[in-house]
């Protein structure tokens, strides 16, 4: 698979220094996990942890790549690193690919799977789990104890939008990057500006459709089985985008100081390869949560 | 670059300066430190998890309740698999990755050291999560660790204690550690080859860890996944798998074996890929098979993403699903027989001789191979039905796990040993150590096939009297099984710690391979300039 391996790079490959940046990160995950379980579980010293350990996290993430970037910007990488970096990212989006399947991987089983099942018990074998499941289908809440009266979210006001929004956003990407590769820093800096501000302005459409969800249409959380599928899928994706809503405006802040040229902008393509995978998770999204 | 010294600090080309100490080891970007680290926690955690589990056999010598309530019976089962997995198992793999691919294919690192130090020190906190609710609940905090058993069935996990929550961040914290950790790997192997070195004249240990590593990228973040539906059912009113809100129980059951059961061959295929070598060696022959094998492990990672219902056949799921699950799991069983076959073939009218690795690398023949018939039977859907959760399952397992597993990471610690620490262990108690650990681990988990036949069920802390004596004669197993991992850790010890023979760069007569050409111990930075393979 790989047809770099020997021959494009140079003899020395840059190995950095010892860095106590990965593990004072992972006591920071150790810090908000476990302020966590003892905040879900009502102890109060909980947040406290929870704040110390966003706040050690934050510091490395300016740390640790703050180096980074000085690595970047003396030439400490060549080719070879730079290929490591772009197999590195691949694998990365790939295993992000997968947590996603796993949520549209429930919504298929609940959909076409055991929601149906429950629903054909009463006319095969003639009993039924509640008294109300009959006559239900997709979107549904169920009809136990724990059902609760909600409509639907429609798929051609604000998430068509947000479609035309996200999609836009990816083609002005691409558009800077043609203007970083004939090294029009003009196109480049306003195709990252645009970009961020569709990614931002999607997100505050996203945050008034969950408003209007929970206000008007009684759709929570806790609105059965569509609920949860519905928030886990559109929530997971815009915590996605706010991600790379964030690292575009690094990279668009990265671009105005000058960094990186046709030759040397691997930031740049890996956080443009992370939007465009939160582009087409969107579309699967709108397909199949707003849509049919 | 056999001029460079052994002591680390010797040999500073950039003129770089390494932090003694316990510094050395937090901030470490250097790979063999790194495979030391992974290897060393392992090592301890394989006696932490190991304690937890004698307290349970204690606890099965004899009928009825001696030593232990029960919740906290349940809560010593599921840690002890979890750490056994997660925290031995999976950390000694990589632990071999670490130390070897870089030698073996030619690399001066890893190709993402800085990620190969945060994949590590993610594990001690995570061990720390796992564990913690015990030490909390002498406190009044909690009612202690995870009490479902390592699989987090729903709907028990949905009602369980905070040990619940615990694990599921341990989980995610253990999950994100496997994929840096398979990233890294991934991006060495197609990346940092020597010139000359093709994928098919990769090493098969290095092409066993790839399949791993791409198995890894594809399951655990289901596996994370699956528990965050879990957390948010537990704590933010979801209904993923309630079915009075339209979810599902059985749902859970798919989530967590479509990781489950890759997961089974992620711990297995790094073993698989390191026998042939000691196979080779110590038979004095070339590999047979190469292409064999590389083509079955990818046969085999490509169908174990494909077969995970078979662990759950008596949930209620439809007859053409029972049907396809059972030939799905079944041809499985074709791409190992090929591997059992070049195994046994490397070894056919080879000058062999039985040092300690071949002695486990025998053994693990063996063994596994009894973990490969059984699991023919419980891959049997009319069959299933009876063994199911039964200690025939858990005998299967065990023999797959530690036999295939744990005994294969036993080979290649005594492989790699000399080359690591460049002494040679006591083979007199690597001799000691294999025979007491093949005979007491037969003693422990034979007699759970008979029991499980009679119908014993797994996990429950109290049984019928007719299923008492094997019981007690696994039990007695087990403490002899245990105990004799003692000579293990101390013969590793002894070699750390500089005492035994030197090893010669080729420590084993027959070995072939780039990591032989270097000294044992390797420098600290090696394959600066990367050899040329022809």
């Amino acid at each position: 698979m790989s047809t770099h391996s020997a021959s494009s790079h140079g003899t020395h490959y840059y190995v950095p220094r010892p860095s106590h940046y990965p593990v004072t990160l992972s006591g920071a995950l150790f810090l908000l996990a476990l302020g966590f379980v003892l905040r879900i579980n009502g102890f109060a010293p909980g947040p406290w942890f929870m704040l110390a350990g966003a706040a050690l996290i934050l510091y490395v993430l300016f740390g640790w790549f703050g180096a980074i970037i000085g690595e970047s910007v003396t030439r400490a990488y060549g080719r070879w690193e730079d290929q490591s970096f772009r197999h590195g990212m691949v694998w990365f989006i790939a295993s992000e690919v997968a947590f996603f399947a796993a949520f549209f991987g429930a919504l298929f089983y609940v959909r076409v799977i055991s929601v149906p099942d429950l629903l054909n018990l009463l006319p095969n074998h003639g009993w039924t789990l509640y008294p109300d499941y009959q006559g239900l289908s997709w979107p549904q809440s169920g009809a136990g104890p724990k059902a609760m009266a909600f409509t639907p979210m429609g798929a051609w006001g604000i998430p068509a939008l947000n479609t035309a929004l996200l999609l836009s956003s990816g083609a002005t990407v691409t558009w800077a990057h043609w203007g970083l590769l004939k090294n029009n820093r003009f196109q480049l800096n306003l195709g990252l500006f645009l970009t961020v501000v569709l990614g931002f302005t999607f997100l505050g459409f996203q945050a008034w459709e969950y408003h209007h969800a929970y206000a008007e249409l009684g759709l929570t959380l806790g609105a059965g089985v569509y609920g949860a599928t519905f928030f886990m899928l559109t929530g997971f994706h815009g915590f996605h985008v706010t991600l790379g809503a964030i690292m575009l405006t690094v990279i668009l802040l990265r671009c105005l100081k000058g960094h990186f040229d046709a030759d040397n902008h691997f930031a740049f393509e890996g956080v443009a390869w992370y939007w465009h995978f939160v582009d087409v998770v969107w579309l699967l999204l709108f397909v199949f949560v707003y849509w049919l | 670059m056999n001029t460079a010294t052994t002591t680390a600090n010797g040999h500073a080309p950039h003129g770089e300066h390494h932090p003694a100490g316990l510094l050395r080891w937090l901030t470490t970007t250097n790979h063999k430190d790194i495979g030391t680290m992974y290897l060393t926690f392992a090592l301890v955690m394989f006696f932490v998890g190991g304690a937890m589990i004698l307290a349970v056999r204690a606890e099965l010598f004899q009928p009825g309740m001696q030593l232990m309530q029960p919740e906290f019976f349940n809560q010593l089962i599921g840690v002890h698999a979890l750490v056994m997995i997660f925290a031995a198992l999976m950390p000694a793999a990589t632990g071999f990755a670490n130390w070897q691919i870089p030698l073996m294919i030619g690399a001066p690192d890893m190709a993402l050291p800085r990620l190969n130090n945060w994949g590590f020190w993610l594990l001690p906190p995570a061990a720390l999560l796992l564990t913690m609710p015990f030490v909390l609940a002498l406190f009044g905090i909690g009612d202690g660790a995870i009490a479902t058993g390592w699989t987090f069935y729903a709907p028990l996990s949905v009602q369980g204690g905070i040990g619940v929550d615990f694990a599921i961040f341990a989980v995610h914290i253990l999950g994100i550690s496997s994929i840096l950790g398979s990233i890294n790997i991934i991006v060495t192997i197609f990346n940092m080859r020597a010139p000359g070195m093709t994928m098919m004249k990769l090493p098969l240990f290095c092409w066993g860890w790839l399949i791993t590593a791409f198995l890894l990228i594809a399951t655990i973040p289901v596996l994370a996944g699956a528990v965050t539906m879990l957390l948010t059912d537990r704590h933010f009113g979801t209904h993923f798998f309630t079915a009075a809100g339209g979810g599902d129980p059985i749902l859970f059951q798919h989530l967590f074996w479509f990781f489950g059961h890759p997961e089974v061959y992620i711990l297995l295929l790094p073993v698989w890929g390191l026998m042939p070598h000691v196979l080779a060696t110590f038979s004095r022959k070339p590999v047979y098979g190469y292409k064999a094998q590389v083509y079955g492990f990818v046969a085999i990672g490509i169908l174990s993403v494909v077969v995970w219902a078979h662990h759950f056949f008596t949930a209620g799921l439809p007859v053409p699903a029972l049907l396809y699950f059972m030939y799905s799991t079944m041809s499985i069983s074709l791409p190992l027989a090929v591997l059992f076959f070049c195994w046994i073939a490397t070894m056919w009218r080879g000058a062999m001789s039985f040092e300690t690795p071949m002695l486990f690398a025998t053994g693990f023949i063996v063994l596994f191979g009894i973990a490969g018939l059984t699991g023919l039977v419980l891959a049997d859907v009319a069959a299933d039905a009876q063994y199911h959760h039964s200690y025939f399952v858990v005998a299967h397992f065990h023999y797959a796990l530690f036999a295939g597993g744990i005994m294969g990471v036993m080979t290649g610690v005594y492989y790699w040993l000399p080359k690591w620490t460049g002494r040679m262990y006591s083979e007199t108690l690597g001799k000691w150590h294999f025979w007491l650990t093949v005979l007491s681990f037969n003693l422990t988990f034979m007699p759970q096939f008979f029991l499980g036949l009679a119908g014993m069920p797994r996990r429950i802390p109290d049984y019928a009297l007719q299923f008492a004596e094997f019981n007690a004669i696994s039990t007695v197993g087990a403490f002899i099984l245990g105990i004799s991992q003692l000579l293990f850790a101390w013969n590793i010890v002894q070699c750390v710690c500089g005492r035994g023979a030197p090893a010669e760069s080729r420590a084993w007569e027959g070995a072939e391979g780039l990591e032989w050409e270097l000294s044992s111990p390797p420098p600290h930075h090696s394959w600066e300039i990367q050899p040329r393979v022809k």
